[in-house]
């Protein structure tokens, strides 16, 4: 009978609508929300927001300061991205399945890139302020070590998907290991490789401002200066300008993949 | 004497799956062999041990008086110089030119640097040429393999074999992928290259009016052992029937075209 599934279903959206709605209710009661005053403070905190965070005459003149380390924290944005790729180049071809040299090596590639990959980049920040302090490295290697587990895992998947064939092709012409991977394996892959470099490029500049924030380096620690000292205007202008900056380089790498894909 | 001499060769996958069961035959140079068989017969695993893209569980495989099985390093890589193979997919690299994919054929001859750099002399480069030449594909010399037909990627496909100055061509279900008439150039130009470089041809079919029409001799494989052996005009159809596993008038045959040439 056709009607029943459509009652069936109807059934089961009103259960589901059901449950969110006591789920919602429940929560608003355990926290003592209350929704009419909520909906009522928001033209309060955007008149506020508007009058304390629109970048004032001082703040244009903090520009160049900031621009300078806005430029900074792109250069080892690019610098750990770029880096860090060469390396999970390296151990992705240890880890995929046509070119691995051993099963177990391959299973050790893939864990360590795991573990790098699957702590978050604001936790690296963190454990490593232990080993390097408040200093640029520590902002550094928690990008790298972040864009290594992350290169590793795609390469992987696109050597496999990419170049399998090839590569036996190369085996049986007697090729030697290192031949097959240069000649076969990477010009294979190199679109992609190049493709996700930039992604990370661009990831790694919005996750610098958060780094910045806790190592003190780079325009996160500007941001949290300002911000701190009840500067909301120089602070805003922080923001405006990572957020110009990430579209930017954003549309540069568009137009890069599309000249090489 | 003979070129390749298969003795009591049997392959084994893990401890249970018998691949390959005590296989004996001998292929003489100048031959155009076709193993026939239906699919997971264990053709492509017969074939890749000739060139060890497969190890060898036990038996012996001689090529040109040299037992294959125990060959490690330096020598396996040189024992696959002698041999060169074609693929059902071609495993071309897509991303290079024609030129490229056909001096891949060179790599087993050359040392680490040169290998890596892909560095090739000049008259390898003009063998190359000539090859391609040869098989029609002068225009299409500096064009993306993923630009060219299916055809045209098979024609590729043995050039790269043909550089290595092969004494023996492996052939992995060459024609699968292809429309008829296609089909047809690439057996014509193995038959070709066959009877006027005198390079011994080792190819897997599926098509069995095709290995009626172009073999010297007919291998049967079912189940991983050798079930006839011996020129096409003695295979009846019983026989077909019996390697295939099928009832009688189920396959798409025409036995009767055999007699017409």
């Amino acid at each position: 009978m056709q009607s029943d599934i459509f009652q069936l279903r109807r059934r089961q959206a009103a259960l589901f609508f059901g449950i969110l709605a006591v789920l919602t209710y429940g929560a608003m009661l355990i926290t003592e929300y209350s929704a009419i005053e909520g909906l009522v403070a928001i033209p309060e905190a955007a008149i506020w927001a508007t009058r304390n965070f629109i970048p004032d005459g001082e703040a244009f003149e903090r520009l160049p300061r900031i621009l300078d380390k806005l430029f900074e924290t792109v250069l080892m944005s690019v610098a750990a991205a770029t880096l860090a790729s060469a390396f999970g180049l390296a151990m992705a071809i240890m880890g995929a399945n046509t070119t691995r040299l051993h099963p177990w090596l391959s299973l050790l590639a893939r864990g360590i890139a795991s573990v790098f990959r699957n702590i978050d980049v604001a936790a690296w920040a963190l454990i490593l302020l232990f080993s390097f302090g408040q200093s640029a490295y520590t902002g550094f290697f928690a990008l790298f070590f972040v864009t290594f587990g992350f290169i590793v895992r795609v390469m992987i998947e696109t050597i496999d998907e990419v170049s399998t064939e090839s590569v036996e092709a190369l085996r049986a012409t007697g090729a030697g290991y290192l031949a097959t991977i240069s000649q076969s394996i990477i010009p294979a892959c190199l679109p992609q490789l190049i493709s996700w470099v930039l992604y990370m490029i661009e990831t790694n500049i919005r996750s610098a401002t958060l780094v910045g924030i806790l190592t003190g380096t780079g325009i996160g620690f500007l941001f949290d200066l300002y911000f701190k000292s009840f500067n909301y205007s120089s602070a805003s202008l922080v923001v405006l300008v990572i957020v110009v900056a990430v579209l930017l380089v954003e549309s540069l790498s568009n137009l890069i993949r599309r000249a090489i894909l | 004497m003979a070129l390749l001499e298969v003795e009591a060769l049997t392959k084994r996958y893990g401890t249970e799956t018998l691949a390959l069961n005590d296989i004996t035959f001998d292929i003489q140079p100048g031959e155009f062999v076709v193993i026939i068989g239906p699919s997971g017969a264990g053709k492509s695993t017969l074939l890749r041990c000739v060139n060890r893209l497969i190890d060898i569980s036990s038996g012996d495989l001689r090529f040109d008086g040299l037992s294959v099985p125990s060959l490690r390093g330096r020598a396996l890589r040189r024992h696959r110089t002698q041999i060169g193979m074609i693929f059902q997919h071609y495993n071309l690299v897509n991303r290079l030119s024609v030129m490229e994919n056909v001096l891949h054929g060179r790599l087993g001859y050359k040392g680490l640097v040169q290998g890596i750099l892909g560095l090739y002399t000049a008259e390898e480069k003009r063998d190359a040429v000539r090859i391609i030449e040869s098989l029609g594909l002068s225009e299409q010399s500096y064009k993306r393999c993923d630009q060219l037909s299916g055809g045209q990627k098979q024609r590729v496909g043995i050039a790269r074999a043909l550089v290595q100055k092969p004494k023996m061509l492996l052939c992995d279900e060459p024609i699968a992928s292809l429309d008829p008439n296609a089909a047809k150039i690439i057996m014509d130009t193995l038959r070709e290259i066959n009877r006027e470089t005198g390079i011994t041809v080792l190819v897997n079919l599926h098509q069995v009016d095709v290995a009626l029409r172009y073999a010297s001799r007919i291998i049967g494989i079912k189940q991983g052992t050798v079930v006839y052996d011996g020129h096409p005009d003695r295979l009846t159809s019983a026989q077909i029937h019996h390697i295939y596993g099928s009832e009688a008038g189920d396959l798409i045959l025409d036995l009767s075209e055999r007699y017409a040439v």
